[in-house]
């Protein structure tokens, strides 16, 4: 079968901000000085991944290792340095729930505002509203600026809107790591549904037990390569092994 | 061809977002003001008051040889507050929406297109406020009013090309918010907003204010509202050119830095 997403040899520079010019002045001086050399780091090297429709693919790592700019470049959000990144199908990001929130807005414009980010269109929030505002729980609340909200329940509505169309491809970032335990079955059994309808979900999650839990596959990120790519069950021992052995180290 | 299929596309799907963005700036604007909305009329008619006022009888003189003074300041100031305003705001919308596009994927051309359209309704509702001065004035009413669309869809681009450039600049200088402020200011006293060029005989300043494609914009529209009279050559192609090169230039600008913009935000 073709892969839904295929990531080839995807390298990401950055330019650490240390030198970073903030100002013309600055600019030129540094210029002058023929300082205006950034300390390059690469947050990606030589990454590939491919992922079949249906997969439920997880990514491990620790922090910094990559694991969010994998997504990112996938999502669109970075163009990679050097490397392609090909996508089959429309994508709902969940990085960071709540990105395209106003918080000066009430939940109900938030509602439409937060689907247009995502490309939906009017017509088809308004059928989904009643959906969006059941699934979130915040009947009470709807025409209450966002300022007042609690984050829970700002990811709430987040995670609701954008669960709400049938996604080829489903990014979640961390997001189940929000919310009381009881949003947080419901938001994974959300996900299990629509994996069934055959969505592609790529999840991040430092919880391993949750990764065991809901991926079929999933991938070992360290210092921006892939250490490890296969099955849950093998990359799951092994990278439990890892933390074992630098614990006892320590 | 592929790749303006794929733009268009893209551009179909992410209108609903310019909409409600443009709805949730004016919303915004006004929420928690006793007046609301009146304020968008109320603002460009006491601006303009005050600039008629000060123009007209206290800096005396200026206004002499202006046939109907006031319309024709205030032509000037509302076309000019559209450049100025739509210009700066839509300079900051990238670094505003650096979260955003940090997270999701949006064409990223959306916040500037979408800062100088919220312009451009503001300044429809200063018709208003325009409207009500000719009303006052008795200025008559001529045919050729229709034309004055042409000025104001070639000044909308013009400033579009413009917000491109400079939301791209400000991701990587700052400095260009202080620098647009003088700029505007100095650009407002070459507009020919309160005075007539032709007042100072002086063809050196004369030239360098025909310079200003602004000024080509206003005195169109003028010639359309005030006069009644047919646009000349001049101001068709003027209007056109500038506007289409501004527009080419802001594309270029922007769309070979906007790669590197979430690296810099």
């Amino acid at each position: 079968m073709e892969p839904i997403i295929t990531v080839s040899d995807v390298s990401m520079r950055f330019n650490l901000a240390k030198e970073k010019s903030e100002s013309l002045k600055e600019y030129f001086l540094q210029l002058a000085h023929g300082k205006l050399k950034f300390d390059e780091f690469y947050a990606l090297k030589n990454v590939n991944l491919e992922v079949q429709p249906g997969d439920f693919y997880g990514l491990i790592g620790l922090n910094g290792s990559g694991k969010s700019t994998l997504l990112k470049v996938i999502s669109g959000v970075y163009k990679p340095t050097t490397g392609k990144c090909r996508v089959n199908g429309t994508i709902a990001p969940l990085i960071e729930l709540g990105a395209g929130f106003d918080m000066d807005l009430t939940a109900r414009e938030n509602i439409f505002l937060n689907g247009a980010v995502l490309g939906f269109t009017p017509k088809y929030i308004k059928e989904q509203f009643d959906e969006i505002v059941e699934f979130s729980e915040l009947h009470e609340f709807l025409d209450v600026p966002l300022k007042n909200y609690s984050s829970g329940m700002v990811a709430r509505i987040a995670f609701a809107i954008a669960t709400i169309t049938k996604p080829d491809i489903l990014i979640a970032d961390e997001i189940l790591s929000v919310g009381d335990f009881l949003f947080q079955k419901k938001c994974e059994e959300r996900m299990q549904k629509l994996m069934s309808g055959g969505t592609t979900v790529i999840l991040v999650s430092h919880s391993i037990e949750q990764i065991e839990r809901m991926c079929n596959k999933v991938a070992w990120l360290e210092h921006g390569r892939i250490k490890m790519n296969g099955p849950t069950e093998e990359v799951c021992d092994a990278y439990k092994k890892t933390t074992r052995d630098n614990e006892k180290q320590q | 061809m592929e790749s303006v299929k794929k733009h268009l596309s893209d551009f179909l799907k992410y209108r609903y977002l310019l909409y409600n963005l443009i709805s949730r700036d004016f919303k915004l604007k006004y929420r928690r003001s006793v007046l609301g909305v009146a304020w968008s009329v109320l603002n460009p008619l006491m601006m303009c008051a005050v600039m008629v006022i000060i123009f007209g009888s206290l800096l005396g003189g200026r206004g002499t040889g202006i046939e109907n003074f006031p319309v024709y300041l205030v032509i000037g100031q509302l076309m000019y507050t559209f450049f100025r305003d739509s210009t700066t705001m839509a300079m900051g919308s990238v670094m505003a929406n650096a979260m955003l596009l940090r997270k999701v994927y949006i064409p990223k051309y959306i916040f500037p297109l979408e800062k100088i359209c919220f312009g451009l309704v503001n300044y429809l509702f200063s018709f208003v406020a325009l409207i009500i001065i000719m009303l006052i004035t008795r200025t008559p009413l001529h045919a050729t009013v229709f034309l004055a669309i042409y000025p104001i869809i070639m000044m909308f681009f013009f400033s579009l090309g413009v917000g491109l450039v400079l939301s791209t600049l400000v991701v990587f200088f700052r400095d260009v918010i202080h620098l647009w402020e003088v700029f505007t200011t100095v650009l407002m006293y070459f507009s020919a907003i309160f005075y007539a060029p032709e007042q100072f005989g002086n063809l050196m300043l004369e030239t360098v204010i025909k310079c200003n494609p602004i000024y080509w914009y206003i005195t169109s529209f003028r010639t359309a509202v005030l006069d009644g009279k047919m646009l000349t050559f001049n101001m068709v192609w003027i209007c056109g050119l500038c506007a289409l090169l501004m527009m080419a230039f802001g594309i270029w600008v922007f769309r070979k830095n906007q790669d590197k913009f979430v690296l810099y935000m």
